[in-house]
């Protein structure tokens, strides 16, 4: 496989086969698992085959843009799977600044998510007219994409707070402080609706606007009746999908200039960072800024998709299970937080789902292995239910047999133009 | 020759221990001079103290007419002065290239926005860097070894790396903490002839904290000894070389006794 895919004319054949194959299978089977699955995997494939890249970014493009959005207007779970991924992908790649290469653990992080839900969702549903008079709420759906940016502001104002007081701090100080931060956002989400109420506490808040069908009359031009249940998760996931690439570009754009390669020194070496000229007050404010606005934006779409949120959603074990993406596809590699992102998310809302479903069925129709039948099995007994523990067991056997990651960093290598010094 | 820098009066204290002791010390432009000493004589606090990483209790430092007190180690190295460290550190996962050119941050007059948008002038910068990294790196002799990882090169390279991103900054004075520990005899001669011509080609000014005598006779045009905190000898390296008290302090009393027998 390695060898098919290391040349042009192989691995594009066997990748767009893959990917037709594999789309197929899901349109025949639209309940299976597995077709939708290995549907993923192909993309995967298609991510590792080596062809040039004009070939390979109209390829990925189409694959995304086109048939992605078919296969989920098959089955509409797969396209909130999508749009889940895409969320996580997002966050993933704001830590993976933050933690993979300027080397700040940042275990509160779901906070600026917060931050950016909670911005949309007071001002997008009638919960400010609480606090503010005039009965303007909820504003007008065409605000959501003022508040997208309002949401960036935001969560990287709040990183910057945060940043303020921990930029003395390393190592375990800072993970715990970040922690206690994280907590801070959530408790306070909690405890905001009294005496002024500005978050409706534990109750949460909906209905939250979606972001307004503006392309509504051009659909209607070509004859398209909108029907909002399959407009929207279509929406969505493109909204998603733009969030993650310009995340992505971002990302790259930070990474191969001086301020990527100060966070990288920061990491290595805080002090001889500083020696060598890095301002580290501004590089990790700038780090704090540029992980948490990620989380902002996608925190504002995340509201407006959920339609309802509480502070349940923004709890310790998200900055965990955001980090632990992180971990799993490699710190300080881009396609590694893209790609740990997917396998957590995938895992937890199919593969172990899937799992319970399957064992439920056999356990109905009183299947009997070795002469015993399954319909004795415990009632409890439910993958669904043992997430965390199996998503615990795989970063622990990760961290034993590949402690960097899925996809680790890999160094760019460059070659030097020759300069007027060179001898040879 | 003017002052490039001046030290008066240092005094920096751990706890009960006086690291050092009203020490007094000028550097002349163009010179290469050398601090040597006993272990724990407070040589590398001195270094620390002239980089920003400690504040001393008493004393001013002044570079170029700038009193340094009181500076960040960043805005210190902007300044022009530059350093390497006794036990390397180099970012080790970062490639050599890589490493030269965090060096220079300080002197990248990029903003966030020429970063994101990758202006015309992010590309004409970036590149401009990439070749200064790759000149500078054939000067330490790294040319080759451009895509390696820091912490996968030998020993020796890793010590040239240090001082080509030491470099990078554009330093007008540059202190190096025992550049040729740990060196064959060979490869310290050749890091020597390597430091002269820095000091001409790129009018540098050169501050050495050595052990290796060798290298400290033939290469500083200046010695200043410092032992238990306190300067206790400074001068042509012959004249230092003579000097009781550093024979002493190096031999220890009876040792300089038998020392002076036989020299006298």
């Amino acid at each position: 496989m390695r060898r098919l895919l290391s040349q042009p004319i192989p691995a594009f054949i066997l990748s767009v086969g893959l990917l037709g194959v594999t789309a197929y299978a899901v349109s025949h089977f639209p309940r299976s698992i597995v077709a939708f699955m290995l549907f993923q995997a192909s993309i995967l494939v298609l991510y590792f085959a080596r062809m040039p890249a004009w070939v390979k970014g109209p390829l990925a493009a189409v694959t995304l843009i086109v048939l992605m959005p078919v296969v989920g207007s098959i089955n509409g779970y797969y396209l909130e799977i999508a749009i889940q991924v895409g969320i996580f992908v997002a966050l993933a790649l704001g830590l993976n600044i933050v933690v993979g290469l300027a080397g700040l653990l940042d275990l509160g992080y779901v906070a600026f998510f917060a931050v950016g839900a909670y911005t949309w969702a007071v001002f997008g549903s009638p919960q400010a007219n609480q606090f503010l008079a005039g009965g303007l709420f909820p504003l007008p759906q065409w605000w959501f994409f003022v508040f997208l940016l309002l949401g960036v502001g935001m969560a990287a104002g709040a990183g910057i707070l945060l940043g303020l007081p921990v930029l003395r701090l390393h190592g375990d100080y800072l993970a715990i402080v970040t922690l206690g931060f994280g907590e801070v956002i959530r408790v306070l989400a909690n405890n905001l609706d009294k005496p002024i109420n500005f978050t409706n506490g534990p109750k949460g808040i909906t209905p939250i606007s979606r972001p307004p069908i503006f392309f509504d009359p051009a659909l209607r031009a070509v004859g398209i009746e909108p029907d909002p249940n399959v407009i929207y998760p279509l929406y969505l996931y493109f909204l998603v999908l733009a969030i993650v690439g310009v995340t992505i570009l971002v990302n790259r754009r930070m990474e191969d200039s001086h301020l990527g390669r100060a966070w990288e020194a920061i990491r290595e070496d805080q002090t001889a960072a500083q020696a060598m000229g890095v301002p580290l007050v501004r590089s990790k404010l700038l780090a704090f800024a540029c992980g948490a606005s990620f989380a902002g934006a996608v925190g504002v779409l995340f509201s407006a998709k959920q339609v309802f949120i509480n502070p349940e959603s923004f709890t310790f074990m998200e900055s965990i299970g955001v980090l632990a993406m992180v971990i799993l596809g490699g710190m300080g590699s881009i396609p590694g937080a893209v790609l740990g992102a997917t396998v957590v998310t995938v895992l937890n809302l199919q593969v172990l789902k899937g799992l319970s479903l399957w064992l439920n069925e056999l356990r109905n129709a009183g299947t009997t292995i070795f002469g015993w039948s399954l319909a004795n099995l415990p009632t409890q007994l439910e993958p669904a239910k043992y997430e965390r523990m199996v998503f615990g067991l795989i970063l622990v056997l990760m961290m034993i047999f590949r402690p960097q990651g899925i996809l680790p960093a890999r160094r760019r290598h460059r070659e030097l133009a020759d300069g007027p010094g060179e001898k040879r | 020759m003017a002052v490039l820098l001046e030290a008066l009066g240092i005094t920096k204290r751990f706890g009960g221990l006086t690291a050092l002791d009203h020490v007094d010390f000028a550097l002349e432009e163009g010179q290469i001079a050398s601090i040597i000493g006993p272990n724990g004589a407070g040589k590398t606090t001195f270094f620390n103290v002239f980089t920003g990483i400690y504040v001393p209790e008493e004393g001013t430092v002044t570079f170029a007419g700038t009193p340094l007190l009181g500076k960040r180690p960043d805005q210190i190295t902007q300044l022009g002065i530059c350093r390497t460290f006794q036990n390397i550190r180099l970012f080790s996962n970062m490639t050599a290239v890589e490493n030269v050119l965090v060096g220079m941050h300080c002197r990248v007059k990029l903003g966030l926005w020429d970063v994101l948008a990758r202006s015309p002038r992010w590309t004409r910068e970036e590149s401009a860097l990439w070749g200064r990294a790759g000149e500078l790196l054939s000067l330490v002799g790294l040319r080759p070894k451009a895509n390696e990882l820091a912490r996968n090169l030998p020993y020796g390279d890793q010590r040239r790396l240090e001082i080509g991103r030491a470099l990078a900054s554009r330093p007008s004075l540059l202190l190096l903490d025992e550049p040729t520990a740990g060196m064959t005899q060979g490869e310290a001669r050749g890091l020597m002839e390597l430091l002269r011509r820095l000091v001409r080609e790129l009018s540098l000014t050169v501050l050495l904290i050595e052990h290796n005598m060798r290298v400290v006779m033939e290469v500083s045009d200046r010695v200043t000894v410092l032992d238990y905190g306190q300067k206790i000898a400074e001068g042509q390296a012959l004249e230092v070389q003579r000097n009781p008290r550093v024979i002493e302090a190096y031999l220890g009393r009876k040792g300089a006794a038998s020392a002076g027998a036989a020299g006298g």
